[in-house]
């Protein structure tokens, strides 16, 4: 991307760099943005790999595991440090005084960790049939996040989580855009009639609370369909009120650049309007855009874990952080067991994620400022 | 001015209608109703019911009808203070339902709203003023962290670390011993005392918004040559900033609360339902779970009620402020 190859002065490469490597410039010098940018990166990376990453199957579980707490990868013993990591037996007890299920760790017995381990049987991408999993125990268990009621391992369902929640915010945003622009763009750009409907629509659909509409949409999603039409059902039904928003910004744009002396001038020049608008007003406001769009994936993250959250977004078998966390909405579950409170921090931790690149691609999305 | 106004609340008033429409449709969207689910239950109980029993059920609720009819019928019951009958709370009127519910939601959110004003606009001015500065990224760390925690998830941990740290449980409004009893000074004194967490938690989100949206406003409006101008005049620092890039700033803000009051009205929805409060959310929820239909159709349109007007009041207030936007309006 960058001409590493032409020897220019600094000044000189200033001037030669087009619109989008000045952006760049400007972006890798935000470093809030940049860590966001690495912490999505790496997400999106567990998300694609997750059966690989994941040492257990996630519809795997018993009853001698339930709400085990989350096991600790020990590296020193009483012997000294040991470079292959272990893990030490939990064994359940009932505890005599309040008959709750606890867990205690075993110190006699260690299992070591390995890597590239066969494991339960996968297939990734629904493609390719294998058994090798990142890392597990040949013998006892590990549970780095714990375990949930029915005893399955949550590290695993946490990284088959991030798939489901971190794509259906992306195919939600790409949804909306794609109304958003088309119609923000019409509504502004040629005003009138089409401009009053549309307009009306989105004031019509604004006016009704989100999460009650969303609510009443996903509770009437029948309760017979398959989860894949579900995720769709879930991934429209978010993006009804995501589109809203981006054409307004659109529309809002286009109507005050559209009078700038630029677009006159491009106008008398004797463009077409469909030049005149992408190449002329959108990029004039694509900032604007950018920072929208990012932080409509965290809204739409949001918005299905909310609804997983009441239970009745996405449904069990399917996983997102939003149906893990719907075990975690009795306070006397979750203080008895706090690791279930794990996916909320991921779902903080993407959206900061996101917010923070969005924050820095505003400031870079303006370069000659 | 007035005839804009005016203008405006016809328009509101089709809205409404409109929204009635789709309310009435989306709670049809589900296969089956309240009576078969009723049904069900009864011969999940062993209940035998017979086909002259749920032929009597079906015309006393209405339901043999086609569903045009229903939605008239309701719709002109509403127009008359009737919203209907509630099937799950053993045929309450909704009305009765909704007006014990409506005021304590009305008053969360304006309190919520309040809160969000009072805490955005003093630090966003001065993120703004002090940009880059310490302040600023502990403001801005915090504005971004209100955003991406989810409502219902501060409501949870609040919830936790009451129950951890004080073991108070801090679910419902009112603490047990009030909450059937009428209004008094204890009560009123009781509620207050709970009422700190679902505004908190409700006006978190709102304020982490209107922070980043007042301090972008005032920077945009900051680096204007007007107030290069004034500074070069020598006007002091303190008069130039609130006279002029304040208000034109704030401007923007005020369009915000047709946003906004939405936003808090829809967050609060599931805060209420986490946090277990006598309001809306809750009604709602249950009644969508349940199918109970009259309910939960009444329910949105009252929640929508709440946030068309929000609308309308911060259209009218921007004209009023404005002058400029009248005449992109063409009014």
């Amino acid at each position: 991307m960058r001409d590493e190859g032409k020897k220019t002065s600094v000044e000189e490469s200033y001037y030669v760099a087009s619109q989008w490597q000045l952006m760049w410039r400007k972006l890798i010098k935000h470093k809030l943005a940049i860590f966001g940018g690495i912490i999505l990166a790496i997400f999106y990376f567990v998300a694609v790999f997750c059966e690989f990453l994941s040492p257990y199957d996630i519809y795997e579980g018993g009853v001698e595991y339930i709400y085990c707490p989350p096991q600790r990868i020990h590296f020193f013993d009483e012997k000294g440090f040991h470079f292959r990591p272990f893990i030490y037996e939990v064994k359940q007890t009932m505890d005599p005084e309040t008959w709750r299920r606890i867990y205690i760790e075993d110190k006699t017995k260690k299992y070591p960790l390995y890597f590239f381990l066969q494991g339960d049987k996968y297939k990734l991408w629904g493609l390719f049939e294998t058994e090798i999993h990142l890392f597990g125990v040949k013998e006892g268990t590990i549970f780095l996040f714990g375990t949930g009621k029915l005893g399955r391992d949550l590290f695993s369902r946490n990284l088959y989580a991030a798939r489901i929640s971190l794509s259906i915010g992306l195919i939600g945003v790409a949804l909306s855009f794609l109304l958003g622009s088309i119609l923000g763009g019409i509504s502004g750009y040629y005003g009138g009639t089409a401009d009053m409907v549309i307009q009306r629509v989105i004031e019509l659909l604004i006016s009704i609370p989100t999460i009650p509409l969303w609510m009443s949409l996903a509770a009437a999603l029948p309760p017979d369909w398959p989860p894949l039409k579900v995720y769709f059902g879930i991934t429209v039904i978010l993006s009804t009120i995501g589109w809203c928003g981006l054409a307004r910004v659109v529309r809002g744009k286009l109507i005050s650049s559209r009078e700038e002396d630029f677009a006159m001038a491009a106008k008398i020049a004797g463009a077409r309007e469909g030049r005149i608008i992408t190449r002329h007003l959108l990029p004039s406001f694509l900032s604007y855009l950018i920072v929208n769009l990012t932080l409509a994936v965290p809204f739409m993250i949001l918005g299905e874990t909310a609804l997983s959250f009441l239970g009745i977004g996405l449904r069990p078998p399917v996983v997102s952080w939003g149906t893990l966390l719907h075990d975690a909405q009795n306070v006397r579950t979750v203080v008895l067991h706090p690791w279930l409170l794990i996916p909320g921090l991921f779902v903080i931790i993407v959206v900061l994620a996101f917010n923070f690149l969005g924050d820095g691609l505003r400031d870079a999305a303006d370069p000659y400022k | 001015m007035l005839s804009y106004a005016l203008r405006r609340f016809l328009y509101m008033i089709i809205v409404l209608l409109i929204i009635s429409v789709i309310a009435f449709i989306i709670i049809q969207l589900p296969p089956g109703d309240y009576l078969t689910s009723y049904i069900m239950e009864l011969k999940t109980t062993g209940t035998d019911v017979s086909l002259s029993e749920i032929a009597a059920l079906k015309k006393q609720y209405g339901l043999g009808l086609p569903i045009y009819q229903q939605y008239f019928k309701w719709m002109w019951g509403m127009l008359h203070g009737d919203f209907g009958r509630s099937f799950q709370y053993g045929e309450r009127p909704v009305s009765e339902l909704i007006a014990e519910r409506l005021p304590l939601t009305v008053m969360i959110n304006i309190f919520a709203i309040i809160f969000v004003y009072i805490i955005a606009i003093p630090i966003g001015i001065y993120s703004a003023t002090h940009q880059y500065s310490k302040g600023d990224y502990i403001f801005t760390v915090f504005g971004f962290t209100g955003l991406a925690i989810p409502n219902f998830l501060l409501a949870l941990i609040l919830m936790l670390l009451f129950y951890e740290y004080f073991g108070l449980s801090i679910g419902g409004l009112f603490s047990p011993q009030y909450k059937m009893a009428s209004w008094s000074l204890d009560k009123f004194v009781d509620m207050l005392k709970h009422l700190p967490v679902p505004i908190i938690v409700e006006g978190t989100a709102g304020t982490a918004g209107l922070i980043r949206v007042m301090r972008g406003c005032l920077l945009d409006e900051l680096k204007k040559q007007y107030v290069i101008t004034a500074r070069a005049k020598g006007v002091s620092e303190r008069t130039l900033l609130f006279k002029y890039p304040v208000r034109v700033a704030v401007n923007p803000i005020i369009s915000t609360i047709g946003w906004m009051l939405p936003a808090i009205v829809s967050g609060g929805a599931i805060v209420e339902i986490v946090l277990a409060l006598p309001t809306m959310g809750p009604l709602l929820f249950a009644a969508l779970l349940t199918q109970d239909m009259f309910l939960a159709a009444s329910s949105i349109m009252i929640l929508s009620f709440l946030t068309v007007i929000g609308t309308f009041i911060s259209d009218i207030l921007l004209v009023w402020i404005d002058p400029r936007i009248r005449y992109e309006k063409g009014a």
